[in-house]
């Protein structure tokens, strides 16, 4: 099996974690990712928001250096927000000539065109459809027993298109949770927004969106995401909601890949399980998380849950650890 | 929704003569039956519904719709489109409110109209994003010295951890210049 792989921005940034355990996770399945030569970025949700030629042609590009590769495969995205507007862009060329003729005229610049023909396909659609739950539960090292998991899937992998999965009520992630040992967290919130930007823009709205996720998600022990902009705005704000709110304990939120990578035995350090903002003591304890030892090994959690939430790498003595939030600065 | 929109780039001609008419298109068919108010996550935030928006777009009342702050709230979900019983991309027809307010330099947008310039003239020059430029040039032209305290606790957490670098000097001309001068050129855009 293989794919043509496009990482987009944020996987070289704020993402790298999300990045490195698709490449491990995907490699211990066997299945060959080809990177899209000298790609750059799709555009963003910014480039709609200023021209629509030049939002074409921006993802329109990267179709064309995907189409341009040797390897005639599926192009794999990632992230939620390139994916839809890669495929956005794909789906917008076939039905409009018009568009088509624009977009290829603005390639021609960097002698590049474009036909349309590329499928492009989200990470979990290809994990849940092409993989499936199988392909994971016969490869299991350590079960994640005991363990709740949030499935949380945001928006842009599910809407507008329909693809995989229903995009108001999805499961996709299920099968695949269940598949590691894991417990699934029976909850709607699944395909509401994050917020998206607004954590930059409209910072009251934002923190009111994750806010309700990150509430509703109080039984879990862990939240899996698929998108970048879901895991930070769910990591990197649970402080400064908890503290607006007055309520909210702190929650590991993994992506999907590092998750199932975890149950597969691949050590923590090749998931970037050390770069997530969010990942509870407990959550660390569970899996027996030490940057020394490769090995994992599955713990039954002893009472409760929520001590402090703190950065793996942290290496302040625990006393002086604040016993709220997802921060440690 | 399943129809790609398929309006086309227009003119500066017939942008100046009605800029709303890209985004009448899209709404014509609209039945003011609101259930993208109801299905938006953001509507208890806007001052007027998406479905008021859309009327105001059938009439073509710019000044109402561009005294509104509802098409910055949009998060582009795409539960309106979805759910659409008309089969209508509302959270597109939002993004393309967007354009015409970066277009027209209206001055009460600016966090998004600088957020979405600073991110493509970002683009333009290094063809990846860099986040921590991005930052930067939005915190500048923003001129609010409060704003990078609310992000100071984020950005040191992933400064911490190496997830944003500090920006690499780019030598030679920007690396999308020619793609981007062309689409320019396409559309009569002088800026």
């Amino acid at each position: 099996m293989q794919y043509l792989y496009y990482p987009g921005c944020s996987l070289e940034g704020t993402a790298k974690e999300y990045d490195q355990a698709t490449r491990a996770l995907l490699q211990r399945l066997e299945v060959r990712l080809t990177e899209v030569e000298d790609w750059t970025c799709c555009g963003a949700s910014a480039a709609p928001g200023i021209s629509r030629l030049l939002a074409l042609a921006l993802a329109g590009r990267n179709l064309a250096m995907a189409e341009r590769a040797k390897i005639k495969a599926d192009l794999l995205v990632p992230c939620s927000a390139c994916y839809l507007n890669l495929k956005k862009t794909a789906e917008t060329l076939r039905a409009d000539p018009q568009a088509m003729r624009d977009t290829n005229e603005v390639l021609a610049e960097e002698e590049l065109s474009i036909s349309g023909k590329i499928r492009v396909r989200h990470l979990l659609d290809v994990l849940a459809t092409d993989l499936g739950p199988s392909a994971i539960a016969g490869k299991i090292a350590f079960p994640l027993k005991d363990l709740v998991v949030a499935p949380y899937y945001g928006c842009q992998c599910l809407r507008p298109y329909p693809m995989f999965d229903d995009p108001q009520k999805p499961t996709s992630m299920e099968g695949l949770i269940r598949a590691t040992g894991a417990e699934v967290l029976s909850w709607s919130m699944g395909p509401r927004c994050c917020g998206a930007s607004h954590m930059t823009t409209h910072m009251d709205q934002g923190m009111q969106l994750s806010g309700a996720i990150l509430a509703a998600a109080r039984d879990a022990d862990v939240i899996a995401t698929v998108c970048p902009m879901c895991q930070l705005n769910l990591e990197g704000f649970q402080k400064q909601i908890s503290r607006r709110t007055g309520q909210g304990e702190a929650i590991t939120v993994l992506y999907l890949p590092q998750l199932l990578g975890i149950a597969l035995g691949i050590p923590p350090k090749e998931l970037g399980l050390t770069l997530n903002l969010a990942v509870t003591e407990a959550f660390k304890k569970r899996i027996a998380m030490n940057e020394d030892l490769p090995v994992l090994a599955v713990q039954r959690p002893e009472t409760g849950r929520q001590p402090p939430c703190e950065n793996l790498n942290d290496d302040e003595p625990i006393s002086q650890r604040r016993t709220m939030g997802a921060h440690s600065h | 929704m399943s129809t790609a929109a398929t309006h086309h780039a227009s003119t500066t001609e017939e942008r100046e003569a009605n800029p709303l008419s890209v985004v009448q298109e899209m709404m014509r068919a609209c039945i003011q039956c609101g259930t993208c108010s109801a299905s938006c996550p953001n509507a208890s935030a806007m001052d007027l519904t998406p479905r008021h928006l859309w009327r105001l777009v059938q009439l073509g009342r710019m000044e109402k719709i561009f005294q509104s702050h509802t098409f910055t709230l949009c998060s582009a979900c795409y539960y309106c489109s979805l759910r659409c019983p008309r089969g209508l991309n509302p959270s597109d027809a939002m993004a393309e409110l967007k354009q015409i307010a970066a277009r027209g330099h209206i001055r009460q947008y600016g966090d998004t109209i600088y957020f979405c310039r600073d991110f493509v003239d970002n683009v333009r020059r290094n063809g990846r994003l860099q986040e921590m430029t991005l930052m930067a040039a939005y915190f500048m032209h923003m001129r609010r010295p409060t704003l990078p305290l609310r992000f100071a606790s984020l950005g040191w957490k992933l400064q911490s951890k190496a997830k944003v670098s500090l920006p690499t000097l780019r030598r030679g001309a920007p690396k999308l210049e020619a793609l981007f001068r062309r689409v320019e050129e396409m559309e009569g855009d002088g800026t």
